[in-house]
């Protein structure tokens, strides 16, 4: 195994991207809750398409942000748990490189799915065509951050038995400008107006996202391996 | 800094505050209420339901003031390990959330007949919510992990992420063009207010900070105790 710092760094995408989709992992289950919990709404608020219509950027971009959030809170844990954790903090990466890392592939292997399969959600919540193109973008552009902020609470509740409450109590508050910026540029294109706005400040969360995000997990993963 | 990390030296201090504070909390508590509901004019437009705002602004002002608390607090525990500064946190904590619940109830009255609206989505009500949501976590990793400094430390980290909604609070009336009305008594051209509304409205919020010192100062000693305790058991157990 090479051991340069990239080689490292890829190693573990390599290798979280293949527990996640390996048996047991999160990946094949966030999606399915993903395209589950979206057909839930019209049984909930019926199927009246332009009431579909309406609701479809909101329900998306919200269940596409409860999925990731289920799936987060065994992003360390389990590394944790068996002590693989403390080998890669060990490793000329550093703790904030692994978590990084991690991130990165929490997101390529639980999040991009879930954009691609959005359109598809787009289709059976009625979506106004004109917006299917903002609606990806959206997601691919906000949900690093999800990834990124999500990856904070995963860290601070890595040694909390059965954390995954706390963990929602703490990352559902910082979600909230995410989810704003995101739906506003979805709403804004369905209903054909400029969405560059919400979009830039979009961006922006993600990019404030990925300065403090590995850092403070890595902060957050040295109390509990202290 | 440091000086006051002795606890023994912490409750001395904290001891000859008290009884100042709490001579400032009666008088301005008193005279600001009999200046709310009394002696101040009725809005012109709102009439007498604008006597909820001496409530309605301090305990906004304190929500935030609280916050801040916390977040130095953590920032020094972060940063110097401070022995005091985890306790002062969490003494904090639990006082702003209560501002914040007030803040956001006494708003809720308020709004119904002024606006015709309990609540509305618009940005200073959904950050000051989010505020209320981010104490709330703060307090639950407290409660989350045995042992108590590590926990202390993880909410700590908590606490200064959620730093950044301070600003979006103050500034939310600003950015969006919402419903809750802009800054009118910290600007830079000076209150947009009335004094005879004015005067009631700061010597409340006097009064409200008063009774956060006591509240703070006290539920500090009461974490020293408990600790000063916990200590004496476990010496006991062992010796």
């Amino acid at each position: 195994m090479s051991t340069s710092l990239s080689g490292i760094f890829f190693g573990v995408i390599k290798r979280d991207i293949r527990l996640a989709w390996s048996q047991g992992g999160t990946g094949t289950m966030a999606l399915s809750f993903f395209l589950i919990a979206v057909t839930l709404f019209p049984f909930g608020v019926g199927p009246e398409p332009q009431v579909l219509a309406r609701i479809a950027p909101g329900v998306i971009w919200v269940v596409a942000l409860l999925a990731c959030l289920i799936s987060l809170d065994r992003l360390y844990q389990a590394d944790f748990e068996d002590g693989s954790l403390d080998d890669l903090a060990l490793s000329p990466l550093g703790l904030t490189g692994v978590a990084a890392a991690k991130i990165a592939a929490h997101w390529i292997s639980t999040v991009l799915p879930l954009v691609v399969a959005s359109p598809l959600l787009g289709i059976l919540m009625n979506l106004p065509e004109e917006a299917y193109g903002t609606m990806v973008f959206s997601l691919l552009l906000g949900t690093p951050a999800l990834s990124l902020i999500g990856s904070m609470g995963a860290a601070l509740t890595v040694s909390v038995r059965r954390g995954g409450v706390l963990l929602s109590l703490l990352v559902l508050p910082l979600y909230v400008p995410t989810l704003i910026f995101a739906v506003g540029a979805v709403d804004a294109s369905a209903g054909h107006v400029d969405a560059s706005q919400p979009l830039a400040l979009l961006g922006a969360s993600s990019l404030l996202a990925l300065a403090i995000g590995p850092f403070v997990s890595a902060q957050a993963l040295r109390l509990s391996l202290e | 800094m440091h000086k006051f990390a002795n606890p023994a030296q912490f409750n001395r201090l904290a001891d000859r505050i008290l009884p100042w504070a709490k001579a400032i909390l009666a008088a301005t508590l008193l005279y600001g209420l009999y200046l709310a509901l009394f002696d101040s004019p009725p809005d012109r437009q709102q009439g007498e339901s604008v006597r909820i705002m001496y409530v309605h602004v301090p305990a906004a002002w304190m929500a935030m003031f609280c916050y801040m608390v916390v977040a130095g607090a953590s920032f020094t525990e972060i940063v110097w390990r401070h022995p005091l500064a985890l306790l002062a946190g969490k003494a904090a904590a639990p006082i702003g959330a209560t501002f914040t619940a007030l803040a956001l109830i006494t708003g809720a009255l308020w709004g119904k007949p002024t606006w015709g609206t309990y609540w509305q989505w618009d940005g200073r009500m959904t950050s000051v919510l989010v505020l209320f949501f981010l104490y709330l976590g703060y307090m639950a990793i407290w409660r989350s992990m045995d042992e108590e400094e590590k926990a202390g430390r993880a909410a700590s980290i908590l606490a200064l992420v959620g730093v950044i909604n301070i600003p979006i609070i103050k500034f939310s009336v600003e950015w969006w063009n919402t419903l809750h009305q802009p800054a009118s008594v910290f600007r830079l051209d000076g209150p947009t207010i009335d004094g005879n509304m004015l005067w009631p409205l700061f010597t409340m919020a006097i009064a409200f900070k008063a009774y956060f010192v006591i509240v703070f100062l006290y539920r500090m000693k009461l974490e020293i105790n408990r600790r000063k305790i916990s200590v004496l058991r476990m010496s006991q157990v062992n010796g």
